[in-house]
């Protein structure tokens, strides 16, 4: 008798015929007009900017507060999970991010950027999307792990939300599980390069391409 | 109060109740042993009738010296229906008891445990929470882990865990 192994046969996964990612495409949140400005705000540097020659106030005006913002980035100490011991890890002396301007503050208030650290529960997404409201435009989020980023490996439970982004707008992912103080931070390097890509003091850089 | 003492004490208080140790089996060899006479670590199984379940724990509180009430949960057995568990110790001499009661199939009535153990409350919530059990007698029966708003008992096998709840699921 003749024993075969097993040939599986895989065919390459194409991307956009996979459930999930078109669930994403269709669920996750997007912030396609930036942050809310006044309208006086907007239209007074959208003067400037049409002037001749105001591109210069405009763009050295961005330069700076672009510099401001991406230097005092205070994210909400706000864990969910086990992510939570690795941000924590990443906001003591060791990984020391307040070398990067970043102080973990215990208001949502003063802060700027949500780390969403751990699984969001069905019943905790509306306590989260009222701290992510009480944080002053403009804000950021970045989604910390594999259960934030899209219910990892709880994501057919019955009481887990199938990433965070289905709730809030996610600037950067961070992957793993959990990610290592490295990853996080690279994470939130990433996410100051992104702040450096402010336009017109407010309006978002477009996202980046998607890489398949 | 031993294994073989709470067997026979078991037996002529409750006559429908059927009796299992899984340690006769195990200590065959060795009859008469300290270990199994005592039944230190080893839970007595006991299936009682749904109606008897809180006289039962009654009777195992105050004659058999079960003080301790360990936990109660449910198992969802399809057709069969759901069936109640709680474990419930007693400290001084090792003995444990392991009771079971079926609630039979569509049934979701059963007797609370609380006016005996009141450690019971918040497990039968989570029982309610979870399964769907109407515990008579509880004082307070409402969810305790899910929110107040939600739809469906989810551990029961029954419930579709995967259907889109929009935008969380």
């Amino acid at each position: 008798m003749e024993i075969k192994p097993p040939v599986p046969i895989i065919p390459a996964p194409i991307w956009r015929n996979i459930k999930d990612l078109q669930e994403w495409e269709q669920l996750h949140q997007k912030r396609p007009e930036g942050d809310k400005h006044s309208v006086a705000f907007e239209s007074i540097t959208e003067g400037i900017h049409s002037f001749p020659g105001g591109f210069v106030v405009t763009t050295g005006v961005d330069a700076f507060l672009n510099w401001a913002r991406k230097s005092s980035v205070w994210p909400v100490t706000f864990g969910l999970a086990c992510c939570a011991i690795e941000m924590m890890a990443t906001f003591a002396s060791r990984f020391d991010v307040e070398r990067l301007g970043m102080v973990p503050w215990a208001s949502p208030r003063h802060s700027d950027l949500m780390v969403v650290s751990g699984t969001v529960t069905i019943k905790m997404a509306p306590m989260l999307v009222r701290i992510y409201d009480q944080m002053p435009d403009p804000k950021w989020a970045v989604s910390m792990g594999s259960c934030a980023n899209s219910g990892g490996p709880f994501r057919h439970g019955y009481h887990v939300v199938k990433g965070v982004d289905r709730v809030i707008p996610v600037d950067v992912y961070v992957p793993g599980c959990p990610p290592p103080p490295e990853s996080l931070l690279n994470g939130l390097l990433l996410l100051q390069d992104q702040i450096a890509q402010f336009r017109r003091t407010g309006k978002r850089a477009a996202p980046n391409a998607k890489v398949d | 109060m031993t294994h073989e003492q709470a067997k026979t004490s078991i037996g002529e208080r409750f006559g429908g109740a059927q009796v299992e140790s899984a340690f006769a089996g195990a200590t065959a060899d060795k009859p008469g042993s300290a270990e199994a006479t005592a039944g230190k670590g080893v839970a007595l199984t006991v299936t009682v009738p749904v109606d008897q379940w809180t006289a039962f724990a009654r009777f195992a509180k105050d004659t058999l010296g079960c003080r301790f009430f360990s936990f109660s949960t449910a198992v969802d057995w399809k057709e069969q229906g759901l069936e109640v568990v709680a474990k419930v110790d007693n400290v001084d001499t090792g003995l444990s008891i392991l009771m079971k009661s079926k609630l039979g199939p569509g049934v979701s009535e059963c007797q609370s445990l609380v006016p005996v153990f009141r450690g019971a409350d918040w497990m039968e919530r989570e029982c309610y929470d979870m399964f769907g059990i109407r515990f008579d007698g509880h004082p307070d029966l409402r969810r305790i882990l899910l929110g107040d708003d939600w739809v469906g008992h989810p551990l029961l096998k029954s419930y579709a865990v995967d259907t889109p709840h929009p935008p969380y699921r």
